[in-house]
């Protein structure tokens, strides 16, 4: 094994500029060599810190593990399927998960919108000072969501936030979003298509670029006007794109997790309670078995969505 | 002829207007909360809590910056935060380009399991790694260490997509002509494919870096004493523990919080914004 090992590593230093080529088989024991060496470290960690743990999740989510158990291995039992069982009769979730489709299904479009508006708006060539609206709009994006809580909690405040003092301009008596079991959901899915649209933005703008000019100029002479161009030039060439920017912020959106930590831990009442939500407070209460087996039921929903996507794209080409 | 060039013209006018107009109030509500956070973060309380407020701020102070300073450590959770950052980026960039060169350009056994296993990861969850990851460090005894925030993030299957990505778009025969002249395998690594790979490692350098900044949940769990914050879990335990919420010193630790990545952003925002603009045409 070791004289494998160093044989090529001697030759490679012996070997040197002007010489012909190593023979073939050695030269691919050498490249085999160099592409472990290569992929060693990350590997490595990649393993420790990712793989096995998605693997001991899936064992978790078949056994009664708490986190009192942890000293004491023994006492955990293989209980089947009890969990996922157990989770569909689980009020809670069931409410976690009727909150986190109801985010998805209204926050996806609403941020794609947002994002196709602003990155046509940005590509249409009547704009200058695109690099500042390009700039501002991707602010969010990079901002600790930590710091947006803070400004948005003031913003959304009943008695002096900037959107109720608005709408008394106006001689509206604001609600208390963030207070309000019918409005706390909404005024989330507001506030993450506002933190995340900037991000789908510039890969629009990318997808826009690419479309051919001629296209449009064809479109003109046709006497097409703007928004027809809209509707039959862009979006059918941006479709591949629109569909990549849709499952990404799906996958996202379908883990839910930090507005309603930062901005309502949930509340009021269960409203904002997500999936992700829900696992990290059974992770808090010790039930780690339960808490795995809720988390791959949203792996098998981000699966399932990216199949679908996979589908929608190759029935395009 | 001509009157229909010019209401064309009056029309492109409009629209041009009207596009304006929207974009204006678009980035108002946008970059315009983050105006606000820094303006108010230097008025006194009363005037945050004015009605109707104030823009401006009338008096100027730095009472806010001053109270959040003697409460809490901030230049220590700065540190934290930047050393947990710049180590997490640099172990992305050295890890994920290494892996990401081989799996575009060499050819060995194990190379096609690796890339599904890396692609597979994409779209697993961060809570069905969650637990078993806490579990995992708590045991090694990295609960509350540098090591024990840094080394779950040290690679990323991000990176190593994105760069295998960019790495197949580099020409064989450079390669080629290197081992020809009898380079080792590392060298050419270091020496003709790094160089070339700027473009990549800067978005990726950036959007790890920034993630790791803004990194929350896992520190949040990790660090349980104070010495080991970073910036996020410290202005998130300090707006939680008050019975009565002062927005002055809060405002001020955001502006702390978000400060060096929009800077950071703004003036990289050319090399960043490119390359996430090519991650998602591929």
């Amino acid at each position: 094994m070791s004289s494998a090992s160093t044989a090529p590593a001697r030759t490679a230093a012996a070997t040197s500029p002007g010489r012909p080529a190593l023979p073939v088989r050695r030269q691919r024991l050498r490249q085999a060599l160099t592409g472990w060496l290569f992929s060693a470290p990350f590997t490595v960690l990649f393993v420790v810190f990712m793989a096995l743990p998605v693997v001991v999740s899936l064992v978790m989510s078949f056994t009664d593990l708490r986190s009192t158990d942890l000293r004491n291995p023994l006492a955990v039992n293989f209980v089947g399927l009890d969990n996922y069982t157990r989770l569909f009769a689980d009020r809670l979730f069931l409410r976690a998960a009727v909150n986190t489709l109801g985010f998805v299904v209204v926050g996806v479009p609403l941020t794609m919108v947002l994002a196709l508006a602003a990155a046509s708006a940005l590509n249409s060539g009547l704009v200058r000072f695109r690099t500042l609206f390009r700039v501002g709009f991707y602010l969010p994006v990079v901002s600790s969501i930590v710091a947006i809580a803070v400004v948005w909690r003031f913003l959304l405040d009943p008695e002096i936030g900037l959107v109720n003092n608005l709408l008394r301009l106006v001689g509206i008596d604001g609600p208390s979003w963030l207070y309000d079991t019918n409005l706390a959901l909404p005024s989330l899915t507001v506030m993450a298509a506002w933190r995340n649209f900037g991000f789908l933005m510039v890969i629009f703008l990318a997808g826009l670029q690419a479309v051919p000019a001629d296209l449009y100029e064809a479109a003109t002479l046709d006497g097409a006007t703007r928004w027809q161009q809209f509707r039959n030039v862009t979006l059918p060439m941006l479709r591949p794109t629109l569909l990549f920017g849709g499952v990404v912020t799906g996958i996202g959106f379908l883990q839910l997790f930090e507005e309603p930590f930062v901005m309502t831990q949930g509340g009021p009442l269960s409203s904002t309670l997500s999936v992700s939500f829900h696992i990290y407070n059974q992770f808090g209460f010790g039930n780690y078995g339960y808490a795995a087996s809720a988390s791959y039921v949203l792996f098998l929903a981000i699966v399932a969505l990216s199949a679908v996507q996979f589908r929608l794209l190759r029935e395009r080409s | 002829m001509a009157s229909a060039n010019t209401a064309l013209r009056t029309r492109d006018r409009v629209a041009r207007a009207a596009l304006y107009a929207v974009l204006i109030l678009g980035l108002f509500a946008v970059a315009g909360p983050f105006v606000w956070m820094a303006l108010s973060s230097i008025k006194p309380e009363r005037e945050i809590r004015a009605v109707p407020p104030t823009w401006w701020p009338e008096t100027a102070t730095l009472g806010n910056y001053r109270d959040l300073f003697s409460g809490l450590d901030f230049p220590l959770y700065f540190f934290n935060s930047l050393l947990v950052a710049t180590a997490v980026t640099a172990g992305n960039l050295l890890f994920c380009s290494l892996v990401g060169y081989a799996l575009a350009k060499l050819r060995y056994p194990g190379k096609r399991v690796l890339f599904l296993a890396v692609l597979g990861m994409l779209m697993v969850p961060g809570m069905v790694t969650f637990v078993p990851q806490f579990v995992l460090v708590s045991n090694m005894g990295l609960a509350n260490t540098y090591a024990g925030l840094i080394l779950p993030f040290l690679v990323g299957a991000f990176g190593v997509f994105l760069m295998r990505q960019f790495l197949q778009s580099i020409p064989d025969e450079l390669i080629e002509a290197a081992r020809v002249d009898g380079a080792g395998e590392f060298r050419i690594f270091w020496r003709v494919v790094l160089p070339l790979c700027r473009p990549a490692l800067a978005t990726l350098g950036i959007l790890t870096f920034l993630q790791s900044w803004n990194n929350f949940l896992w520190p949040l769990v990790v660090a349980t004493t104070e010495d080991k914050y970073t910036l996020p879990v410290a202005l998130a335990l300090f707006s939680v523990g008050q019975n009565r919420i002062y927005y002055g010193p809060l405002l001020a630790g955001a502006v702390i919080v978000v400060l060096p990545v929009l800077v950071l952003f703004v003036v990289l925002q050319r090399h960043f914004l490119r390359g996430i603009a090519t991650t998602g045409l591929k």
